[in-house]
């Protein structure tokens, strides 16, 4: 399974790197959209269904808003010749610098990386008390069959209650600086 | 906005009563199956946008100064917190308790409060998602 994951976040890294390079606006949008699908098919894979539905749909809302918004616009990239130039001529002065730091910071980054996991358990054995107990009595204590909604509503309750108040808040907000008055 | 061409709508008609009712389906099982209260919220979005985009803005009446959507989000939020209040002031004198009775875990009515929770988050968020929808759009 991990190789297939791996294969599959290899695809996604593709996906977003073309998504950079891609003249077509309309195409580095479905590029991005690989990103998003392979990410379900992740999830799918590590046995998050509940993650996989989220997921799904909210990256099918956002390709939609985003192609609605290419459409209306414009497919092109916008080009900017001078400030390109000028970027590119200090990246090459200080060409072999940044690579330099770029691989003094890649190695410190593995070392660490692989001193934290090697104390680590493998992925997916968790390592808390609170977990555990979930697992064991949320069926018993909330009545819930599904035990993300048992945690999500009755254990992690508050959680719950900030996540609305915060999506509420949020709401307004976009509402006050595009309302109809402030259009025009 | 306007609308798109014919073979659209028709698709439309005949396809959004079905993404609609699994929104319903997955938001009235969701202390059984997978899928909670966010999922369902985006699902029933979903629908709203695909009615809009192919039916132009002209059919929800949205040139008025408060939409529909937007009671709806603030009804959403509200029950949630009514049920909330409900548990400390009337029955258990806690904040967020669960004080209908559980019943039988795997049947439909049970697990007490948290299938009501589930149903005021899914229509606060899919109302949010659908405002945001039309802010951009109007």
């Amino acid at each position: 399974m991990e190789l297939l994951l791996s294969i599959i976040l290899g695809l996604m890294i593709l996906g977003a790197i073309y998504a950079l390079f891609a003249r077509d606006l309309m195409s580095a949008l479905i590029s991005c959209g690989i990103v998003g699908y392979g990410l379900v098919i992740c999830f799918l894979l590590l046995q998050a269904p509940d993650l996989a539905i989220v997921q799904i749909v909210v990256e099918t809302i956002t390709l939609l808003i985003m192609i609605a918004v290419v459409l209306d616009s414009s497919r092109e990239e916008l080009k900017e010749k001078k400030a390109a130039e000028v970027k590119l001529s200090h990246f090459r002065k200080w060409y072999v610098m940044n690579v330099i730091l770029i691989i003094v910071c890649l190695v410190v980054l593995l070392y660490f990386f692989k001193e934290v996991t090697s104390t680590l358990d493998p992925l997916g054995k968790h390592l808390t008390r609170m977990s555990t107990a979930y697992i064991e009595y949320a069926a018993e204590k909330t009545g819930s069959a599904n035990l993300v909604t048992g945690v999500l509503f009755d254990f992690r309750g508050y959680d719950t209650l900030g996540e609305a108040t915060i999506l509420f808040t949020a709401v307004i907000g976009v509402l006050t600086i595009l309302r109809v008055k402030g259009k025009k | 906005m306007i609308g798109m061409t014919l073979i659209l709508k028709k698709i439309n008609q005949l396809i959004v009563g079905l993404i609609f009712l699994y929104g319903i389906y997955i938001i009235t099982h969701g202390h059984l199956t997978p899928g909670g209260c966010f999922a369902v919220g985006a699902v029933i979005a979903g629908a709203f946008f695909l009615l809009v985009l192919a039916y132009g803005s002209d059919i929800l009446k949205l040139r008025k100064r408060e939409e529909g959507s937007s009671v709806a989000e603030s009804t959403g939020i509200f029950i949630f917190l009514v049920l909330a209040f409900t548990a400390l002031i009337i029955v258990t004198r806690i904040f967020f308790t669960n004080y209908l009775p559980k019943g039988i875990t795997g049947e439909l009515i049970s697990s007490g409060v948290i299938p009501l929770y589930n149903i005021a988050v899914g229509i606060e968020v899919a109302a949010a998602l659908f405002n945001t929808f039309l802010a951009l759009y109007l």
